[in-house]
């Protein structure tokens, strides 16, 4: 049984069908990439798959429990965390501060007024900045962080909601080919313990990371395997050859 | 969560930097305003009554009463980000709500009207906050502030056509407060009462804010899409925030009541919440901003007042403006540095040391 497993969806946007019946299975500790030319429908489908849209059709199944009609809140406890495109850090916190925000969500409120989890927190909160390369920022505020910095932050907020399942909607957007080299690097080890669902434009650093492929096309999936089944596949090359 | 990556770690001497707890300390550490400014303040309010003369304490008393009802609105806007413009709503209903209990039940003791006005704050806050907030989507802000600003518009039409009431006048003379069997009038005796309340407010508000439930709210206040997908409720903890507020502003409103000998449908309306936002505006998003908002303020409509007699609303009206204009965050600008403002919500000296292995 897959850890994640996406049947049959749809999302219309008044007479824009922006997905038609997308599929997706995620095994457990897989990093899978989704890929597929602009407005493939990839970044809905992560939002279909996160809880920040409900699917028109279909259904999303985690951990053997049907998730789809979850308000995001539900599927971040049930194991699921999701990295925007957008970089949303909270600028004005610290970096100390924007991590204990991510550990600290399943505390109870009681807790959280009477700080009784900070203190059993602070390790962890300092190795997820050691090993995002942060450490010695922690405590300036997130907004003074180049935007590669600012992206790697985000990355360790997810991570410290310890998902099952990391969704990273366009992760190395607007960096550098040194940071996504590096951002490579300090996502290989997440592995161990978490499953990744990946939007990328960049096709090798997906090529370099990712165990499975699915691509998207016009709303559909036209291919999923691995990386070299989808390399030698003919409508793949295709779509990619006529926009290229 | 062990970091395995070995061509990522950062050089050693940053790894000891950051995971000792001194160096962590002194890398956040800087000159400290809040602290200074805090006790000075605390200082002056202090001897004001033993220099002042008698009708300036009483005026004193009822901005010190007032000071309680805008840290009440700072919580929900500067701390929560939630525009709530019918905080008069808790401050009136409960101000009613204890007047009604001395006419109607000859009950004034403090041990009863305060806890009593509290009550009535927090739970009206509640059930508004239950219409407003607690819907399964988020409610934007245009919604609450309009929503919340109705609830006052409405409750101040209410108590206008009610005979019960008093329509109009409101309720006139309540009798005094007492303890025991001391009666609490104008004066020193008040005013020290309510400088307490207003200290102890000031700290567990300032308990609160500092605290892991603070950074939630600072969350909440810079991106609640965001810390939703965290796995908070944030319907849940804005309504316990909302319900605080109300509480809060309740005490303010039967201090008030008590204080002033009577209630009136102003006390309820949307000029009261106008005002509250007045105050805040001189340092939200501080808990020292609004008290200082609050005494300037309402010192300024005091001595303006007196010597400029028609047209101090303008004058006013104009400071207001250029601080809006130029300082943006508040007068409390002026001395704090935003790192200080913002804060820091890691674990002090002590804890560190605790958790240490």
């Amino acid at each position: 049984m897959p850890l994640l497993e996406a049947a049959g969806i749809s999302k219309v946007f008044g007479k824009l069908t922006a997905l038609d019946g997308a599929a997706l299975s995620v095994g457990e500790r897989e990093f899978h990439g989704l890929i597929g030319p602009n407005g493939s429908g990839k970044s809905t489908l992560m939002k279909c798959l996160a809880g920040a849209l409900v699917p028109t059709r279909g259904k999303v199944t985690f951990i053997n429990t049907d998730v789809t009609s979850l308000t995001p809140p539900e599927r971040a406890r049930a194991g699921m965390s999701l990295k925007f495109q957008i970089t949303a850090v909270l600028p004005t916190l610290t970096l100390y501060d924007n991590i204990l925000l991510a550990l600290q969500a399943r505390s109870s409120l009681l807790d959280l007024a009477f700080s009784r989890s900070r203190g059993r927190l602070h390790e962890e909160v300092m190795t997820l900045l050691l090993q995002f390369r942060l450490a010695d920022r922690a405590f300036d505020a997130a907004a003074t962080l180049s935007h590669g910095q600012q992206q790697w932050l985000e990355i360790a907020m997810a991570l410290a909601c310890r998902p099952r399942l990391l969704l990273l909607d366009e992760p190395t957007g607007g960096m550098s080919l040194e940071e996504r080299r590096v951002t490579g690097e300090l996502l290989q080890p997440i592995k161990q313990h978490c499953s990744l669902v990946i939007v990328e434009h960049d096709l090798d650093f997906i090529r370099d990371i990712c165990d499975r492929l699915t691509v998207l096309d016009q709303g559909k999936v036209l291919a999923s395997g691995t990386v070299a089944e989808i390399q030698a596949n003919r409508s793949v090359q295709e779509i990619y050859l006529r926009r290229a | 969560m062990s970091s395995t990556g070995t061509g990522t770690q950062p050089p050693p001497h940053v790894i000891e930097a950051a995971r000792s707890p001194v160096m962590a300390s002194a890398i956040a550490g800087r000159t400290k305003v809040l602290p200074i400014l805090e006790l000075a303040l605390l200082i002056a309010a202090s001897i004001a009554p033993l220099v002042l003369r008698d009708y300036i304490t009483v005026y004193a008393t009822r901005v010190l009463i007032l000071c309680l009802f805008a840290l009440s609105f700072d919580l929900v806007w500067g701390y929560a980000g939630i525009l709530s413009l019918g905080q008069s709503l808790f401050f009136g209903t409960a101000g009613y709500g204890v007047a009604l209990l001395s006419r109607d039940f000859g009950v004034a003791s403090i041990f009863a009207v305060l806890p009593a006005g509290t009550l009535i704050g927090f739970v009206a806050a509640l059930l508004l906050a239950g219409f407003l907030l607690l819907g399964r989507h988020p409610s934007s802000v245009v919604f609450v502030s309009l929503g919340t600003m109705t609830g006052a518009y409405a409750a101040d039409r209410l108590a206008r056509g009610s005979h019960y009431l008093g329509g109009q006048n409101g309720i006139p003379s309540i009798p005094p407060m007492t303890i025991g069997s001391h009666e609490l009038s104008e004066g020193p005796g008040f005013y020290y009462l309510v400088l307490a309340i207003l200290v102890l407010i000031y700290l567990l508000s300032r308990f609160l804010l500092r605290s892991q439930f603070g950074l939630a709210l600072a969350g909440l206040r810079e991106n609640e899409q965001r810390i939703a997908f965290f796995g908070y409720n944030v319907q849940h903890l804005k309504a316990i925030i909302f319900a605080i507020s109300g509480a809060i502003a309740g005490a303010s409103g039967s201090l008030y009541a008590f204080h002033e000998g009577f209630v009136w449908t102003n006390m309820l309306g949307v000029v009261m919440s106008t005002q509250v936002v007045l105050y805040v505006l001189f340092g939200s998003g501080t808990l020292i901003g609004a008290v200082i908002g609050t005494a300037i303020v309402e010192g300024l409509s005091f001595w303006l007042s007196d010597n400029y007699r028609d047209i101090w609303p303008i004058i006013l009206g104009v400071l207001l403006l250029l601080v809006i204009l130029f300082r943006p965050l508040g007068l409390i600008s002026l001395v704090l540095g935003e790192r200080e403002r913002v804060g820091h919500f890691g674990p002090s000296l002590k804890e560190k040391r605790n958790a240490a292995p």
